[in-house]
């Protein structure tokens, strides 16, 4: 819990990490690729305050301990959500998996909740797996990577009709949340990686279902938020935005927000610090003192307490069934959302005011 | 930068080379390490971009863009651009001089060249310039109907306008004195004054994503190489 002012923010980080990144774990003939990866991670680091940059050796191999202080003790998070990365063609035994993941999450009950993921292309082998996670991890969401490339696919769509059957089986195992990772990619080398039609459709055939657009799309915002604005279960991951942008970028940082708070909605974004690429302390600080820079952003949405507490904890909470202490919950009538027709250059019989 | 003798026409050609998706010429954007012309005629360019993983087919259309645009360089007898420090870097840098196309410089994991994905981004910064142009006319009172009926030709000179005209000609859209100030970038059809305001909306977001998705790219660029940003 973060305090400040009087006002008690629940924090719940929806985006983090335990990796392993070592030369020690470098798969052989494809060190290039792992010592790449996670330098190009390092150099994302270097967007954040330098107080808080590490040496790459930390940055390789951070310890439980260092997690533990930098995301609980220092970092105010409350709860926090790991979101698996394999890449073992790289790293021998992945980058962070749930096992890994869930093993940390084990000595600390409470603490964490430990995402699991699938590929429609391992098929029924897959889905055996998918069910033995949620059975022993008791997983209520799972991070994809759709441009993965694999031995020769070129990445997948949500839409693709291996991917529905994943859908039900998660409909079917009690998964709710579906973190999308729509963001900075590699493969596949010729079509827009970025690209989130495949999460409209789905959204609209699961209704049930929650989609997460981590990354909200980066670097295709746009795309994201046509998207988003009208399709109700799909909400905004704000990794990278708040750690990418806030200090490095702050004017464009206040843009992005006044975006997102007005096609999407306060309602529908999601923080995650993205640790360990960046510590959730200096974000979430930053974060709750945050405001618009001047007046040249008066016709974005209004930034309230309420919409920080939300961001920051009460939507994923609501999202993952997280119960909030009652000193950090909303009062009744704070929970009215960002009034779309309240936004000045867009008049309530404007085609912008009936998207939703 | 190092740069010898004759290598201003080297850069000024440069400059005509632009990141695809940033819609900004690597020149400003700090791709260009080093470019150098022999008094033999041997021009030799260095790239090098934020990211070890930075998108390869991007990459590869910036690499050949400056191959293009150095070898038209008046001296110039042999072109030689490479891309430093990229995970793809000997496959774009193998194709390009070899002036072998995307697909065939990645053998199996591509299967079409970059031309719709170019067209794709230069929609986009069709979009983005419309929020460039139209801004200044929204703030000084332009009413939708106004900016509906409004052509190229009456709006003030700029080098913003410019620019969104030089972006619609090269994607066949009209861009004379006569053509409309808001099109769709897609169809080339005019905007009705009752879509006016989402259009607006759509194309400042654009431009919003696009200066966003530059100062990460800054950002990292100079973190990687420690320079100074040009601004």
């Amino acid at each position: 819990m973060y305090e400040k002012d009087g006002e008690k923010y629940f924090v719940v980080d929806s985006h983090m990490h335990y990796w392993q990144a070592g030369p020690e774990t470098w798969v052989p003939g494809a060190e290039h690729y792992a010592k790449g990866w996670i330098e190009c991670f390092h150099a994302y680091q270097g967007l954040a305050p330098a107080e808080t940059h590490w040496p790459i050796e930390k940055f390789m191999s951070y310890t439980e301990d260092d997690l533990m202080k930098d995301v609980f003790e220092d970092g105010y998070v409350d709860v926090a959500v790991f979101q698996p990365t394999y890449l073992t063609e790289w790293y021998r035994d992945g980058f962070n998996t749930t096992e890994r993941n869930a093993a940390l999450g084990e000595k600390h009950p409470g603490k964490f909740i430990a995402n699991t993921r699938w590929d429609p292309r391992e098929g029924e082998d897959g889905l055996k797996k998918l069910a033995e996670n949620v059975e022993r991890y008791g997983s209520k969401g799972v991070k994809l990577y759709t441009a993965e490339w694999r031995e020769g696919s070129r990445g997948w769509k949500l839409t693709d009709p291996g991917a529905y059957r994943y859908l039900e089986a998660c409909r079917d195992l009690g998964i709710v949340n579906i973190h999308v990772h729509k963001g900075p990619t590699i493969w596949p080398l010729d079509k827009d990686a970025f690209d989130v039609s495949d999460v409209d459709h789905a959204a609209t055939d699961f209704p049930e279902l929650n989609f997460i657009v981590e990354h909200v799309g980066l670097p295709r915002i746009e795309d994201f938020c046509f998207m988003a604005t009208q399709e109700p279960n799909v909400y905004a991951g704000l990794s990278v935005v708040i750690g990418g942008l806030m200090h490095a970028r702050p004017r464009f940082f206040a843009k992005v927000m006044g975006e997102l708070l007005f096609w999407v909605g306060e309602d529908k974004m999601t923080f995650g610090s993205d640790y360990g690429i960046w510590e959730p302390k200096w974000q979430i600080e930053g974060f709750v003192d945050w405001d618009y820079p001047s007046d040249e952003f008066s016709d974005y949405p209004r930034v309230t307490t309420a919409t920080k507490k939300k961001i920051l904890g009460l939507n994923a909470a609501k999202l993952y069934g997280i119960e909030v202490p009652a000193e950090c919950q909303l009062p009744a009538d704070a929970g009215t959302p960002a009034a779309r027709d309240d936004s000045v250059g867009v008049s309530a019989e404007s085609p912008a005011a009936t998207l939703a | 930068m190092t740069t010898t003798v004759g290598s201003r026409t080297l850069l000024e050609a440069l400059g005509e080379v632009r990141d695809p998706e940033l819609d900004e010429p690597i020149t400003t954007l700090g791709f260009v390490a080093s470019a150098s012309l022999s008094p033999d005629g041997d021009a030799a360019v260095h790239l090098r971009l934020p990211t070890y993983f930075c998108a390869p087919n991007f990459a590869y259309l910036m690499v050949a863009d400056a191959y293009d645009a150095v070898s038209t360089v008046d001296g110039v007898r042999r072109t030689e651009v490479v891309l430093d420090d990229h995970f793809a870097a000997d496959a774009i840098n193998e194709g390009v001089a070899a002036r072998a196309g995307f697909v065939a410089s990645f053998q199996g994991e591509a299967v079409d060249e970059l031309d719709s994905l170019r067209s794709d981004f230069l929609r986009k910064a069709v979009l983005a310039g419309t929020d460039l142009v139209c801004r200044p006319l929204v703030d000084s009172g332009s009413s939708p109907a106004a900016l509906a009926a409004m052509t190229l030709g009456e709006v003030p000179p700029s080098p913003a306008l410019d620019r969104l005209r030089g972006r619609r000609a090269e994607l066949g859209l009209p861009a004379g004195d006569e053509a409309p100030l808001l099109v769709d970038p897609a169809s080339g059809a005019a905007v009705g004054a009752e879509a006016v305001p989402l259009h607006l909306r759509k194309a400042r977001l654009t431009r919003t994503s696009l200066d966003a998705n530059t100062g990460i790219c800054r950002g990292m660029l100079r973190h990687r190489y420690g320079v100074e940003e040009e601004t």
